[in-house]
């Protein structure tokens, strides 16, 4: 979940990391009365939840407050990569000696997160580790045991920064990472952390991230923040599809049959596990196959719930069939998923036996699963055949039928 | 009564035995069975989502109920 940056301003603060004294309105008179407040020349930013802002238009910078006043009025009409602004953030523009990067990010592959530190900041990280590699540095921690400060001035440390700049920078980064941890960030990033001329440092923006699944631990945050809970802040709208992949979760209490992301392939996938969903999905990628969807099953859902969602996959135009497939052997009965995909042909007056490309569901009451599956003609697998290989019987169908 | 994939059936005075269906209502952890005041009625519109816990078979007199795999023809009763 992505936070505007006059959240992550605000996040930040809280952290007890220096920010500027930046105000947040959506009424271009208030603009006026901050830049008055903070005195001197302002920067006015656009507060949508996309990059490009300064190309677009929306970084607009003013010398007195009436002029940050028509400016705001300007940014506050304009759409950026078709968002109109939550509101305006009316910032000192600061008298910056030296811009530096800070970034804390998940590393999925290392399972820890990692800080990422470069003195070289206000540009993206990832051009000045292609063009200088020697001022990024990078260094993982532990998310399980107490971070120590001795790990942000290593990191700190290993670009080259020394003495009264090292120190000064240390606890900043420290609250960073510590920061990411406590309120479950998967990115927490500061870019850029400005050096003002009196030698201190200062947040001049800031990137949050929150790890969707968290929300629910971080209600007061988000409430402080004005965060309603209907906000998805996903990088798209969900599509209609998505919604009603939503609804079919929703039905009833038990397991999961949902957390549907439309795709535009052929092959409609009912997949999970153990978080296996992915797994299942890179499989059909890698043996050529064009997934329809993405989706989570699992859990024991009802016979209702996994009819519900198949029926929804079954339909989505363009989908000539679908692969039922778990990744690993798992409690979700294997008899109550068949009985809900083979109902779900059923319904639609089609041929399980046809429209289900492969089903692979690995776990308890197995035998009794393969009953039904043989009564209807659907081409199963037990454990012994891979995830890849079911991908591949599945692909091949497809491939067969088209 | 019939879904796609189970029956069940409650047999002979058992069904119009309105404490029998007072039981089954609560043991089934699927809402298959409603009792009223006449006896049982069989929820039809669950009948597929049947656990085959055989919980109904246990709370029921021998005979009295009886739940039919339809994909495989085995029947389950006590």
């Amino acid at each position: 979940m992505r936070f505007f940056e006059y959240e992550a301003r605000e996040i930040v603060k809280r952290a007890g990391i220096p920010v500027t004294d930046f105000g947040f309105t959506r009424d271009a008179a208030e603009a006026k009365e901050i830049a008055a407040r903070i005195g001197g020349p302002t920067v006015i930013k656009s507060q949508v939840l996309s990059g490009g802002r300064m190309k677009a238009g929306g970084v607009q910078f003013a010398d007195t407050p009436e002029e940050a006043q028509t400016h705001a009025e300007n940014v506050l009409k304009l759409e950026i990569n078709g968002q109109m602004p939550r509101g305006i953030l009316v910032d000192p523009k600061a008298d910056i000696d030296q811009e530096f990067y800070v970034g804390v990010v998940w590393d999925g592959t290392a399972k820890q997160p990692v800080i990422i530190f470069s003195p070289v900041g206000g540009i993206d990280i990832e051009q000045v580790a292609e063009e200088q590699p020697d001022k990024v540095g990078r260094r993982h921690f532990s998310n399980i045991l107490p971070f120590s400060d001795y790990i942000a001035k290593e990191v700190i440390a290993s670009t080259g920064v020394t003495g009264s700049d090292l120190n000064k920078l240390v606890p900043i980064v420290t609250k960073l990472a510590k920061l990411f941890v406590e309120k479950d960030m998967t990115l927490a990033e500061i870019n850029p952390l400005g050096k003002l001329k009196d030698g201190s440092f200062v947040a001049l923006d800031a990137h949050m991230d929150m790890e969707n699944e968290a929300r629910g631990r971080h209600k007061a945050l988000l409430a402080d923040l004005g965060v309603a809970d209907e906000e998805t802040r996903e990088a798209r709208e969900a599509t209609p599809f998505e919604i009603a992949g939503e609804a079919v979760d929703a039905m009833d209490h038990r397991g999961v049959a949902g957390n549907v992301t439309e795709f535009d392939g052929n092959l409609g996938l009912v997949i999970g596990a153990g978080g296996g969903s992915l797994t299942l999905f890179d499989a059909v990628r890698a043996q050529g196959g064009d997934p329809a969807n993405y989706c989570e099953i699992g859990g024991n859902p009802s016979v209702n719930k996994a009819c519900g969602l198949a029926k929804l996959v079954l339909q989505k135009p363009g989908v000539d069939k679908i692969a039922v497939m778990m990744s690993i052997v798992s409690n979700t009965r294997v008899d109550i998923v068949a009985r809900g995909v083979i109902k779900a042909c059923l319904e639609l007056d089609m041929d399980p036996a046809e429209k289900i490309a492969i089903f692979r569901i690995p776990g308890a009451w197995e035998d009794e699963g393969f009953l039904i599956l043989d009564k209807y003609g659907v081409e199963y697998a037990d454990r012994s055949v891979s995830l890849h290989e079911a991908a591949r019987r599945a692909v091949e169908k497809i491939g067969a039928a088209a | 009564m019939d879904g796609v994939f189970i029956s069940v059936a409650v047999n002979g005075d058992a069904a119009s035995d309105a404490a029998l269906a007072a039981k089954l209502e609560e043991v089934c952890p699927v809402s298959i069975f409603k009792g009223t005041p006449s006896g049982v009625e069989i929820n039809a519109e669950f009948l597929d989502e049947c656990v085959l816990c055989g919980l109904c078979l246990d709370a029921a007199p021998d005979g009295a109920v009886t739940v039919t795999k339809l994909y495989s023809g085995e029947i389950l009763t006590r």
